[in-house]
């Protein structure tokens, strides 16, 4: 019954700066079942938002190249099809909400029409319909249908992002892309549009990638977590896996960076360093620098992706010959 | 302990085109020194109009400020740049905050320079470079642009810009807000150690609940432009007396698993803080408000020995 | 410029000390701009042009406005390169001479108008409220009198002379320095690195020469450049309508008008001016925009 609806394999991804060569996304394999939440985290350049951007085939081409690896969507290769079939798929089947509501919407035309707007380009409806339908979308989201002639300096933050959503989900699509949609909004306008996503994900059975930084968030929303490091996943796991029982030294890193609000800590355990430049990737494991457990093999060849437990994969040589 | 900073009823009020606007409205703290105040709210609720009207960024609609036993609330222009040595501010946006023009070295030599003092380049070098150590910043860097350096080393700029004239009190505005978790632990624990060593005072300002626990003594919580409960930081995480509060804390997302989570959600428009009604100001998305919470302003009282909650239903909501 | 100050190793490995000074940010901006290819094909003719401007005799022997009554309407040959006008003079040796004028004007007309619009914008600026209200109608209303319309007015009153075909064209474009000055200095004065300063008590005179000023230099350099084009265009314009530079003085505009005449007949008389003018123009064009490019900062990653 376990059905893929997307599936990446070892994708590469390249920008070109200048005389360098950024390295974003250095061998990403993922999947997504429907109906199933991952969430991706990582830290600012770590390849997160590359990665949803090439699902969308939305990478921007110069100074981005795809330059390897497959992404499955229902089984079809995305990096196959033409612009103009990628843009029957944006939108009605895979939709992407992105950080900032803000800078999302167009401040010229009304929240209603915009809403439309996505439904009649993929939608065999009339205009009317197609606004009627906003209208109700607009009532899914929590807001009232009848303000859809408001145009988007009239709604608050946490409004504009549930108009974000609406768009994203009019639709229904399968496949829903979330890069940092809470990351704008206060706590407590954070929470709803948690609850909103994860409601209407429950209601239409939608896949969801979810893009963030934090992992409080994730352990809300979602089910599967994938930790990524410099363009490589390093861990994988349910999220008893990764929560439970944190295996790659920089996930138990970035859970001793978090003060907890539980507990009392008097002094953090930070990550030492810093990310690697991506234009200089060392040889081996890119974390290696930073790991307080880094020996010599860290430091050339390839590092092995090791299943420690069913369905927990970790990208660390400490794990070689441990083998579930 | 003495106390380094003290602010009565301060009041800070904007104009705007569609009315009064009230940022910061009657306000009363005190922090002592060597100690750190937490500010927490969610944005627009004048945290750090506050923070900048203590140290005269802004200047007060009304209100007397204290600054080691002093009234410093109306000062010359020469008095100003006197208490500026003694008072600092850390910026949120490290990239912002810093001229791009000027190199590592010429920002951090920037206040020296202004208060002269230092009587020559080579001990302007001297000084420079023992902030950089100070701060952790490598000496490599001292020729570069902020564009050149990640926000973790910006952010050092920012802090060694800031105890360049051995201040007493800094006002950290969201220092932490930019970064990434790795390096925002690195930062804390370096603003820890600094206090430590320098027996400095913070007001740290910030919306991450988490970071405000971590760090502060005191915590204040703010909501509209007013105060609405303060306490120890171990009490206020212990004991949430103030609906807010509660909501504010229940709404934070925890990285732990925790079975049949369920989400404790406001509902309601937030009021405006231009020319608000008297009244409660979160009575609209309070789940507990009565009447009277629509009425009257409530005052900030002490419900439990040293906790000091603004409710009228304080309570009754409690079972106090 | 100010940042070339310190090129000396910054740490002195034996001394404690730390050399305050940047390692200069020129080099940067000289190598956005170097790989902008369009650019350094711009700065190369700009450069030409000034060259020849500045030594027109290196580059032809014949003197500009010698008449030779025997040699009139030759078509370009190897003695003489874009042919001979009605005159029998040397249309190449005129096109070069022609630089020198087009040239004075444009950076002339620039320099004028470039400090008095950047004082004006920047006090206006800086200070807002009722000196800013103040400045700008006043800029408002030199923007309402179309230019040409003024320069016209002003040479037709004054004469036709090249000072005054200055002063006319620097009037005209003073609103556009005004303008770019201050919107500059309003977004610059509004941002927390200036906030920063305040708070470490800088003085105002401190803040606008170190914080404001040198943030406001790139839009300005920027305009500067692109309006030299302009300005160029507007000479030889009002040349041609035969209020600009008296003749026998080499000017491609008036070069241009005169030919005209002869356009059916003689084409090369009317070409090579035109030619000259759309070069000048397209290159300062490609050099500012280069320009803008590599001093924008936004465009750093």
């Amino acid at each position: 019954m376990s059905e893929n609806i997307l599936e990446i394999k070892d994708l590469y991804v390249q920008y070109s700066a200048g005389k360098d060569t950024v390295r974003a996304v250095n061998g990403i394999t993922l999947s997504l079942e429907k109906g199933e939440s991952l969430g991706l985290v990582g830290e600012t350049g770590a390849g997160k938002t590359t990665t949803a951007l090439s699902i969308m085939g939305l990478i921007p081409n110069p100074p981005g190249k795809i330059t390897g690896g497959e992404i499955l969507y229902r089984g079809e290769n995305l990096r196959e099809k033409s612009e103009k079939e990628m843009r029957k798929i944006r939108g009605h089947e895979i939709s992407m909400i992105f950080q900032d509501p803000m800078t999302a919407l167009n401040p010229m035309l009304t929240v209603g029409d915009q809403i439309a707007e996505v439904i009649r380009l993929h939608q065999n409806v009339t205009k009317a319909e197609a606004f009627q339908r906003a209208k109700e979308m607009m009532e899914v989201v929590g807001i009232e249908g009848g303000r859809a002639n408001e145009y988007p300096h009239q709604f608050s933050g946490g409004m504009k992002q549930r108009i974000v959503i609406a768009i994203a989900l009019a639709c229904n699509p399968s496949l829903l892309i979330a890069d940092e949609p809470t990351t704008a909004l206060d706590v407590t306008i954070q929470a709803q549009v948690l609850e909103l996503i994860e409601q209407l994900k429950r209601k239409y059975d939608t896949s969801l990638l979810l893009i963030t930084h934090d992992l409080g968030v994730v352990a809300e929303v979602c089910n599967k977590v994938a930790i990524i490091y410099a363009g490589e996943i390093v861990e994988y796991g349910t999220l008893a896996h990764i929560y439970k029982n944190p295996s790659h030294p920089y996930t138990i890193g970035l859970f001793g960076s978090i003060p907890n609000l539980n507990e009392t800590v008097t002094r953090l355990k930070p990550i030492p360093g810093l990310m690697p430049d991506p234009t200089k990737l060392p040889e081996g494991c890119a974390f290696a620098e930073r790991c307080g457990e880094a020996c010599e093999k860290c430091m050339k060849g390839a590092v092995p992706y090791i299943e420690i437990e069913p369905g927990h994969m970790v990208r660390c040589t400490k794990f070689a010959g441990k083998e579930n | 302990m003495s106390t380094l900073v003290e602010v009565q009823n301060l009041k800070k009020y904007f104009k705007t085109p569609r009315g009064l606007l009230h940022a910061v409205d009657d306000i009363n703290f005190k922090i002592e020194r060597g100690q750190t105040l937490g500010v927490v709210g969610e944005s627009g609720c004048g945290k750090s109009t506050l923070g900048r009207t203590v140290i005269h960024l802004h200047e007060r609609t009304d209100g007397k400020i204290f600054f080691d036993g002093r009234d410093v609330s109306d000062l010359s222009k020469q008095e100003l740049k006197e208490f500026r040595s003694h008072v600092q501010m850390i910026f949120q946006d490290p990239f912002s905050s810093l001229n791009p023009r000027m190199s590592v070295s010429q920002l951090i030599a920037e206040p020296l320079l202004i208060y002269k003092t230092t009587k020559n380049s080579a001990e302007l070098g001297k000084e420079v470079g023992r902030l950089m150590d100070t701060v952790g910043l490598a000496r490599r860097f001292a020729n570069s642009y902020p564009h050149e350096l990640d926000g973790g080393r910006r952010q050092r700029i920012g802090i060694a810009r800031a105890l360049a004239l051995n201040p007493e009190f800094i006002v950290c505005d969201e220092p932490v807000s930019a970064l990434d978790v790795s390096i925002q632990a690195q930062i804390l624990n370096l603003m820890q150690d600094l206090q430590d060593e320098f027996d400095l005072t913070y007001m740290f300002i910030t919306h991450n609940m988490s970071v405000v626990k971590h760090i502060s003594d005191n915590i204040m919580i703010m909501y509209l432009g007013n105060m609405v409960e303060f306490s120890s930081a171990e009490e206020i995480f212990k004991n949430r007396l103030h609906p807010y509060t509660k909501a504010l804390l229940a709404a934070v997302p925890i990285p732990e698993i925790i079975e049949g989570r369920k989400r404790q959600l406001l509902t309601g428009e937030i009021t405006s803080p231009i020319d608000p009604k008297p009244g409660c100001r979160f009575a609209a998305r309070c789940p507990y408000a009565t009447d009277i919470c629509h009425q009257e302003n409530p005052q900030l009282e002490e419900a439990i020995e040293g906790h000091f909650v603004a409710c009228h239903n304080v309570k009754e909501i409690n079972q106090l | 410029m100010a940042a070339i100050k310190n090129k000396k190793q910054a740490v002195n490995a034996s001394s404690n000390e730390v050399a305050v000074g940047g390692h200069g940010q020129a080099k940067e901006i000289i190598g956005r701009f170097m790989r902008n290819k369009a650019a350094v094909f711009g700065l190369v003719i700009v450069a030409f042009l000034l060259i020849a401007a500045m030594f027109p005799q290196l580059f032809t022997k014949y003197d500009p406005i010698a008449q030779d009554l025997r040699a009139r309407f030759l078509p370009p040959s190897s003695e003489h390169l874009f042919g001979t006008d009605e005159y029998g003079r040397d249309i190449f040796s005129r096109v070069i001479y022609g630089c020198r004028t087009s040239m004075e004007i444009g950076l002339v007309t620039v320099a004028i108008s470039c400090v008095v619009g950047v004082v004006i914008g920047a006090v206006a600026g800086f200070y807002s409220g009722v000196t800013d209200n103040v400045l700008m109608r006043f800029i408002d209303i030199l923007m309402a009198i179309p230019n040409t319309l003024l320069g016209i007015s002003i040479v037709a009153a004054l004469g036709s002379t090249i000072p005054n075909l200055i002063i006319a064209l620097s009037i005209g474009s003073i609103a556009g320095y005004a303008r770019v000055t201050r919107v500059s200095v309003l977004s610059t004065k509004g941002t927390e690195y200036v906030e920063a300063a305040y708070s470490t008590g800088a003085s105002d005179a401190r803040i606008i020469f170190k914080y404001i000023l040198p943030n406001c230099l790139a839009p300005i350099i920027v305009q500067a450049t692109m309006s030299i084009a302009t300005t160029i265009m507007s000479a030889t314009g009002l040349s041609f309508l035969g209020l600009g530079v008296p003749p026998p003085t080499p000017e491609w505009g008036s070069m241009a008008s005169s030919a005209r005449a002869y356009i059916r007949d003689y084409w090369w008389l009317v070409t090579f001016p035109g030619l000259a003018i759309m070069t000048a123009a397209f290159s300062f064009n490609l050099f500012g925009d280069g320009l803008r490019d590599a001093l924008d900062p936004k465009l750093k990653t």
